[in-house]
This record gives C-alpha cells, structure tokens and sequence, in this order.
C-alpha cells in the first residue's frame, strides 16, 4: 500500500484525460507548466462559449479538468455555471462533478447560491438516496449561512423521517450538525430533537456513529433537552463493550468492537455530571470497570492497530473517570494503569500518559496516586527523545508538585533547564518560578531558586520573574539580609546575566546596608562591584543602576563623593540619552542639596507591595491558555489552603500611601503596573468549558437583554449576585462587575476569572482581550467587592466571553459560569447620514455577501417608541425621516475594533399584521452583518 | 465544541494530495497552514510520537510511504482515535484502488473526495466500517 514500488505513470493509463495536463517527470519547467495550462484554460473556455451547446458529458469533462488546475494551485475564475448546470443533470457522474466544483470552490465565488440551493433542494426532492446524499454533503461541506437558511428546517425532517435510508440519515445528522456549528440561531429545536436521541438506539452502528457526534454538539448548549441521552448512551455502551469481538462484524476494527462510536459515547458522556439514576450508573461503572479489566488482558492481535484502537477507548474512558471525579476506586485504577503507560515501549502511549495524569493530578483522589510515579516523570524529562513528550513530563511535574516534593522537582527542572529545547524555556523558568514561590517553606531557598533560574537561562526569565522575586524580598524582612548577600555574591561572577545586574542593583539599593558590615561587602565594595557592570548593560538596566547609586548616597554617606564624582562625568551629564541624563541631572543635585532627613524621605527603603496574584501565574496563563493553568491552580491552591497554609501574604501596607518616591522612577516602574492579572486571548482549553470546571457544565447565558443596554443584573441564585455597568468608546471598553456576597457567611477562594471564547476561527485570530485584576479572595457575608475589566476588541466576533467565578463557601467549592455580556455592537459609533447618503451607501452594499436578512415573529408587543429605544440602545444612530415608509426604522454607524472599522446599515421593517419584522443587514463584511443581525433580531 | 478542522494529505516534497477544510479559512490562511504543517511534520522521525502540537490544536499524523496523512483537531480530543481513523481510511482507499499509490490520488482525486466524504463529514467520522463504505463506494461506482 501506497510503497510506491510500481512506476508511477502507469498508473495515469486509467484517466487519461487528464494526464496531459500533470506531467510526472520533473524535468519540466513551472513556465512549461503554466504555458500548458493556459492553453488548456483557453480550450476550456472556448469550448464553454462556442456556439455547439455542449452535451453533459463534455461539460463535465471540462468542469472536471478546471477543478484539477484549480487544486494543482492554479487561479480559476470561470466555470462555476456549467457546474451549477451539471447540478441538475441526471447522471451521478455529472452531479457529482457539480457538487464537487462547487464545494471546493464556492467561497471565491458565492453569486449563484440561489441556483445552487434550488438545485440542493430538488435533489433533496427526489427520493433518490445517492442523489440526496450528495446534496446533503454539498450542504455539510458548504454549511454557509444561505444555507442554513435554506435547509434548517428541512434537513431535521430527513433525518426523522421513518422512511430515510440509513447512509442518508448518517449524512442528515452530520449536514445539521455543521449548520448547527455555523448558524446555530437557524436550527430550531422541536419535535425532532427526542427523536434523534432514539437514534442512540438504532440498529445500523453507523448511523448511531453519526448521531452520537450531532447529539454530543447539541447537548453541550442545551444539557436538558438532551439529558435523556446519557441513559441510552450508557446502555449502548455497554453492550458495545461486553460483546464478543465478533459480534459486531462490520464495525470490528482489529478484534476492538466499534472503537469510533465507544469514544463517541464515552464523550457524550462527559457532557454531563455522573447519572443520578443508581441503576444507571452502576451500569456505566460496570462498563468502565470492563474497559480498565480488558487493559490487563493479553492483546487479541500483535498488530498496533489493535492495541491503539482497545487504548483510544481506554483513554476516553479515563477521560470521563476523571470528569466525573467521583469515584475513588476507579480513579486510582485509572492512575495505575497510565503509570503502566509510562514505561511502555510505544512513544505515543508514554506521551498520552503523560498528558492524561497531568488532569489526573488535580482530583484530591488521585493526586497522591500520581506522585508516586514521579520518579518515572523524571526520568522521562531526561530521556526521551521526543521534545513533545518531555514538555509533558514538564507540565505533570508541575501538576503534582506540593509541598512533599516541591525542592526535589523544582531542582530536577533547573537541572533539565541547562539543555531543555529553547522552545520550551521561557514557559520552565515560568514553572519553576510559581513552584518555588509556592512552596517556600524557606525563603532563601526561592531566592538561590531564581538566582540559579537567571545563572541558567537569564535571557528567558521575562520581567515578571524578577520583577516578583523583588517584591517577595520587599515584602518579607526575613530574607533581606540573605538577599543581599547571595546577589552580592552571585554579582562576583565575571559574566553575569544582565537580569541579575538588576536584581542585583535594586536589592543592594534597597538592603545593601544589612551586608555593608562585613569588609568583604563594604559600601565602597558593593558600589564598584555594581559599578564595574554598568558599562556593559543596556540603558533601562543603567538607569535601574543610577537609582541605586542615588539609594546608596542616601545608605551610605562615605560613598557619596565617589558617586556624585560618577554622576558627574561626562558619559552621565551629558548621555545621549534624555532617560540617564535627566536621572544623572536630578539626582546629582538632589544629592548636593537635599538635607540628610530629605534624603532620607525621599530615598526611603520602597514600602512592601500590595499581595496580588503572583505575575508570573498571569504570564503562565497567558502563554498557556487560562483554563489549563487555572484549574490545576485553583485545586491546587485550595489544597495548600487546607493542607499547608501556604505563604501569608503580607499585608498591604496602609502605610504605603508614602508610595514610591518622585526620585526613584524608573526602578519601580512597571513592577506595579505589571502585576495585571492578564487574561488575553490564547485559549487552548477554554473551548470545553466542560473539562476546565467539571462539576457545572453548563454556562448560564447571560440574558440577551443586555444586547441593548449595559446596566443590571446579570446572575442572581441563592449566594451571590452579579451586577454590571459598562461603557464602551470605539473598540475599547469597560466594565464593572459587582459580586454581591448574599449570604452570611465568607466566601474564600474567591476567583472570578472573564475568558474569552474562540470562535470558530480562534485557530488563527484573537478578537478580544481582556484584562482585570483578581480581587480579594475573601469576600464577607453580607458585602460586595467590585472588578474593573478593560476589554479591547481587535476583531469582529461571535461568541461572548464567559466569567468563571469559583470559591468556596461553608466547606464546599462553588462554581458558576455566566455569559458576560459582551457582544459585538457594544464596539458601535452611530453615524447620522442624509436618506440620500443613506440609500447610496445601501445600494454600494450590494453584493450578497454583504447582506444578511431575517424574517421572525416578534416575541414583544410592537411598540414603536419601544423599538426606537432598543435601536439606539443597540448602539446605531436611528435615522429619521430616511425611509420613505414611515414605519420603517434605519440606522447606522460603524463597528470600531482594532484592525478594522466596518460601516453598517440597518433596516427594520415591521408588518403590524402578521406580527413580523424583517430586518435587514448590510455591512462591507459578511461576519459583521451575520453577527449583528443575530444579536438585533434576538430583541423584538 | 470538539471536531476535525482539516485533513491534509502532502507528500515529503510539500505537494498537497487532498485537502479537505471543515471551517472556513480564506486562501492565504489555507496556504499558509498547508506550509506550517508540512514544516512541523516532516522534520519528525519515527522514533516520535504521532501527535504534534500546532498552534493551539494538535495534528495526529502517519506517514504512509512518501506520503504524510494529516489531521487537525483540538489538543484534548482523543488521538489515537484519529490515528486509527487515518489507518481505517487508508485501508479503504487500498482497497478502493487495489493497492492505492500516490498518482491514484492526484488521477482520481475526484473519487477521493467522493471516500472521504463517505468517511468523515462536517469534520466528524461518519463512517467507520470498511465494508460499509466499500459497499457504498462500489455501488457508487457502477453508475459511472
């Protein structure tokens, strides 16, 4: 199979015609190439325009030739209807060409939807099951919004209907579930929605395989409608998993009994919390009980066909052992049988246990099975040749690190450091850093930690890591003294990384009086030790050094004439650059008149920092995604609570209104401003809000009412309230949100947390980014804290940001997911424009693309002041006068985000009689209108 | 929220056999992906697993012969479902082609979409028995 022993051309004897235009020997020049093509695209095109009317056949030939100079790389820009026209032949070989042209092509070239969806519709018609399985595929592979809107309503009945063919339904259910994906507002639930979950017990597996994935979809936004699926997919399961290996024929793949459709099931299942019915759930723990036994089993076939397909089962069913994190006993089997993996000879399985212990690591009843493997981690961390699998022993280290083992694994990650890939380093020293702050017991140990991360890997500790270790030291008086003795020393190294000239500088500014008794460290020492560096730094780390020098004026008068003599010379006073000049101006005067007891005030030790959340976590977050980080955090962190008290944080200082004194800018520039908790868009995980939080699956919506208004409530149960306010100016906004605290007891852990989603196309876009600032994790019975969250929106976009809030209230941890409710027109400037400017710019807007149109039954009372309200409160000028019907309301204005400003128009048209409205969308982006058009349609 | 957003199909050189897209990309990105992917893929060896993270999902590969089959899902999606799914398809189109090779796919790649489609759509598996699908293929087949 494809050894590719036999000569190749060969081969081409079986579709001759098109082997002129694909030449296989290599000889040939690209001109040569694209001087051939050109002459077949002429032929092509004479043909197409001659005046004999091609017959069926030849036009497919020739659709089919300029679909393969298409997919050799070739631009193609006519064609498209003789393949509509092929459409609505009779011969399969002809619409299959058809529908093939158009599914490969149709983006670039949209204008004949409406003849492409009449003939989807009469192939949908015809009874005929080869004919309405290409339509069916046509509409999967397209799945635009036309589409949807076409098919949403017929597709359903297809797949229901008791007369469907099998291959038809698998096809229906599959068709639905991407319109489902790209229109999900078009695909009404109803009648049909119990009916598809019978489909879990049909009799032909491949169309369970199908509707499985569509149900799984459509579960995860509306777990009730289909909760009675986790009944059917259990019983399903378990007699797919207690077959014979024969039993199922068809669908046994090497010995394994339908591998697909059990992963499927198994993650339906994860879509929900553990049955609650006894019965239920007892089967299913049989069925995971029988997939962990059959891991023990001797393999049915040598093959790794065999083996990877019984292990794509059993890592799901793991998968779902740990989602439900209920049951102790098969979570520690669970444990063990990926300690097993760990040593196994297959790459792909050491790394997948690898991967899977590391959520294993953050249920409290596996976490200590984990750790016993950590000798095995390690030694993967040293030996395996793969740069992918040793980035997971990193991040399972990292996941089972407490403090029983926090100097052992923090020691063999500095270890691996000195060779680690230098695609993996900034995110280690990130690891380590948050290890080392974590778990210090003994905080020289943190510091001779970051010291060591910054000897090994300095240019790959980012600001955040030594802006940290600094405000530990600042904070905790304990270590001051050990601080300034290890830099001092540290600093002796004849090449030193400019990081720890840095550190170095600002401790000994801060603390090098606790050293300056000891000859070998005197102030005239410590100053020259520093000094000797700064030629070699750049200038933010010169100015960093100047402020220390003016720090030591003030530490240690016996130095002041050595330095004022520094400050004074050229390379100072007059330095090209405005920063160290002025630094050198100021601070040389300001040592020359200032009285001792000013200096003194002025240059005062920097008053502790205020405890937020560590920086370094915010980066690790940003680099790796928010819910990967977090929920391993958040476990984490709520066990040390219980178990080791974790580090007290130092008090904020009441005193601190002293702040950082006018003569000391540039040191502690950025150490405040950068403690932002940042939340920016790199999300891995927070596309399955089911993994990250497993107890709540669910989202709450945050209602629609606040599509047209920014002021409210957005969440209320029985603890907490959640109020906004928000302002938004062009594409940046504001928001605050107020978590009222309704009971009488402290919330603790307190950790709200806003992530944007991904859209479908997060694969290669942010489009929004938030940040805020964690706020205090405790929050009294009775009181309200508040957070600020500062949104940028960099690009249009679909899916609102979620708020994960978790805490722990009275012994139990509490988790709730809301929709913040930031939706795309909030990002609106209304635009008033003249009927005439108005029309004209209408009609610019002509291309169908740039148009979307809804037709709904209004769900309010028609008011038309009502509806002025909500039009302005949408964000668009409402445009009066504009249209000549009076009943009819226009708007405008324009979406701001960063990259782009797209104008858009509106028009509401209501029909009092049917109790209608048909709105209108025109935007010069199809996104934008498609979006727009959703969330004003969603109000009336 | 957990589906199959590509499957590739490259030979060593960097040639694209079969591309199959389930979101929308516009070219430039299509294009783009095709070069990372056949970047990040080819300088493997044997000895690594089959899974490589990319960007922010993973691509689950295998090499058969000169040519590298692709498929792009989420990074917590179940991999060696996919890697089975790549073989399972590969043995189809073997069948399908008696002994497929290279050239059968650039020939017919008009058939090959027609297996692809019988085997995954909407970026799920639709299909997984290879008798089914033969069946179907064969049947397909005689009313060319």
């Amino acid at each position: 199979m494809l050894a590719g022993s036999r000569p190749g051309v060969g081969k081409a004897a079986t579709s001759r015609r098109l082997a002129p235009l694909c030449s296989p020997s290599p000889g040939k020049s690209k001109e040569a190439e694209i001087k051939r093509i050109n002459k077949e695209l002429a032929n092509i095109r004479s043909k197409f325009k001659g005046d004999k009317a091609l017959d069926g056949y030849s036009k497919k030939k020739y659709v089919c030739k300029l679909l393969f100079i298409f997919l050799l790389g070739h631009d193609i820009d006519f064609g498209h209807m003789e393949a509509v026209n092929l459409l609505s032949s009779n011969r399969y070989t002809e619409k299959q060409i058809g529908y093939l042209f158009i599914s490969v092509l149709v983006n670039s070239n949209s204008e004949l939807i409406r003849l492409i969806n009449n003939a989807i519709k009469n192939d949908l018609a015809s009874r005929n099951p080869t004919f309405m399985g290409l339509a069916l595929h046509c509409i999967a592979n397209v799945g635009s919004r036309e589409m949807a809107e076409a098919f949403a309503g017929e597709v359903p009945k297809i797949l229901v209907a008791g007369d469907t063919m099998d291959s038809v339904k698998q096809s229906a259910a599959l068709c639905l579930l991407r319109l489902y994906r790209t229109s999900p507002d078009l695909v009404p639930m109803g009648d049909w929605t119990s009916r598809v979950v019978h489909l879990l017990n049909d009799q032909h597996l491949g169309v369970v395989t199908a509707a499985t994935s569509l149900i799984t979809t459509l579960a995860q936004k509306n777990p009730e409608e289909f909760k009675t699926s986790v009944s059917l997919a259990v019983s399903r399961l378990s007699r797919i998993v207690t077959s014979a290996s024969t039993d199922l024929q068809d669908y046994t793949y090497y010995f394994v009994p339908a591998p697909w459709l059990s992963v499927k099931l198994l993650r339906l299942l994860q879509c929900y919390p553990p049955p609650e019915d006894p019965a239920v759930r007892g089967r299913l723990t049989e069925c995971l009980e029988t997939i962990l036994n059959k891991a023990q089993e001797p393999p049915k076939s040598k093959k790794v066909q065999h083996s990877n397909a019984k292990n794509a089962v059993l890592f799901e069913a793991i998968s779902l052992i740990i989602h439900h994190d209920s049951e102790p006993n098969l979570l520690v089997r669970a444990c063990n049988q990926l300690g097993q993996f760990l040593q196994h000879r297959e790459t792909n399985l050491r790394y997948l246990a690898l991967e899977s212990m590391c959520t294993l690591a953050s249920s409290e009843f596996s976490h200590e099975a984990v750790k016993t493997h950590i000798d095995t981690v390690i030694n993967a961390l040293k030996t395996e040749r793969d740069v992918s699998v040793r980035q997971r022993a990193v991040d399972l280290l990292y996941a089972m690190c407490d403090r029983s083992n926090a100097q052992q694994i923090v020691a063999e990650m500095l270890s691996y450091l000195e060779t680690a890939d230098y695609s993996i380093r900034e995110e280690i020293v990130l690891k380590v850093a948050i290890l080392a702050e974590k778990y210090a017991v003994d905080y020289a140990w943190y510091v001779d930690t970051i010291l060591n991360l910054i000897r090994i890997a300095g240019d790959y500790v980012s600001e955040e890591v030594w802006y940290r270790v600094i405000q530990i030291v600042i904070n905790r008086d304990d270590v001051q003294g050990y601080a300034a003795k290890t830099v001092f020393e540290a600093l002796q190294a004849p090449a030193c990384h400019e990081n720890l000239v840095k550190v170095g500088g600002y401790i000994l500014g801060e603390f090098g009086n606790l050293i300056a008794g000891d000859p070998r460290s005197s102030p005239l020492v410590q100053f020259n030790l520093l000094h000797s560096k700064f030629h070699l730094c750049s200038v933010p780390t010169r100015a960093l050094l100047l402020s220390t020098y003016i720090k030591f004026v003030n530490l240690f008068p016996e130095v002041k004439p050595t330095i004022q003599d520094v400050l004074r010379g050229d390379s100072q006073l007059r330095n090209a650059d405005v920063e160290l000049q002025q630094r050198a101006v100021e601070y040389l005067r300001l040592s020359t008149v200032a009285s001792t007891d000013i200096l003194a005030t002025v240059l005062e030790e920097m008053p502790p920092f205020p405890e937020r959340e560590s920086s370094i976590l915010a980066k690790l977050k940003k680099k790796k995604g928010p819910s990967t980080v977090t929920d391993l955090e958040d476990t984490k962190r709520e066990r040390s609570v219980d178990v080791n008290g974790g580090p007290e944080p130092a008090p904020a200082s009441a005193s601190a209104a002293v702040g950082p004194s006018p003569a000391v800018p540039a040191c502690c520039d950025g150490l405040g401003n950068n403690l932002l908790l940042f939340c920016s868009l790199m999300s891995r995980g927070v596309s399955q809000p089911q993994r990250a939080f497993p107890k709540h699956p669910r989202i709450s919506a945050g209602g629609s009412e606040f599509v047209c208004k920014n002021n409210g409530v957005l969440f209320e149960n029985q603890l907490l309230q959640i109020g906004l306010k928000s302002e938004f100016r062009q594409n940046l906004g504001r928001m605050f949100i107020f978590y009222g605290n309704k009971t009488s007891t402290q919330f603790l852990n307190f950790t709200p947390t806003p992530v944007p989603r991904c859209g479908l196309d997060s694969l290669t876009r942010t489009h929004l980014n938030l940040q805020t600032k964690p706020v205090d994790p405790t929050v009294d019975g009775g009181a309200q804290v508040q957070q600020v969250v500062n949104i940028e929106c960099v690009s249009d976009f679909t899916e609102a940001p979620v708020l994960n809030i978790q805490f722990r209230y009275g012994g139990t941890f509490q988790n709730v997911s809301v929709q913040l409710p930031i939706t795309l027109n909030k990002f609106f400037q209304p635009t008033e424009m003249s009927s005439q400017d108005f029309f004209q710019r209408w009609k610019q807007l002509s291309n169908p693309q740039q148009e979307v149109q809804n037709i709904f039954k209004a769900k309010h009372p028609m008011d038309t002041e009502i509806t002025k309200a909500k039009i302005i409160g949408f964000g668009s000028a409402l445009l009066e006068e504009v249209d000549p019907n009076p009943a009819n309301f226009v708007g405008a204005g324009i979406i701001h985000t960063k990259t782009s400003q797209t104008g858009c128009l509106l028009r509401l048209e209501p029909n009092l009689q049917a109790q209608m409205y048909r709105l209108t969308l025109r935007t010069s982006k199809e996104t934008v209108s498609q979006r727009l058009c959703e969330l004003l349609s969603q109000q009336f | 929220r957990v589906w199959i957003r590509f499957i590739l199909i490259q030979n060593r050189a960097g040639k694209t056999r079969l591309a199959k897209w389930y979101m929308q990309f516009d070219d430039d990105e299509k294009q783009k992906l095709i070069e990372e992917v056949h970047a990040v893929v080819t300088v493997r060896d044997a000895k690594h697993t089959n899974f490589v993270e990319f960007r922010n999902f993973k691509i689950i590969y295998r090499r058969y012969a000169g040519l590298y089959f692709c498929i792009c899902v989420d990074v917590n999606d179940n991999n060696l479902a996919y890697l089975e799914a790549i073989h399972n398809f590969v043995e189809v189109l073997n069948e399908y082609f008696h002994n497929v090779c290279e050239l059968d796919l650039v020939f017919n790649f008009y058939k090959v979409y027609t297996v692809v489609d019988e085997m995954f759509l909407a970026g799920e598996i639709r299909e997984t028995s290879q008798t089914k699908v033969l069946k179907q293929l064969l049947m397909l087949q005689s009313l060319e």
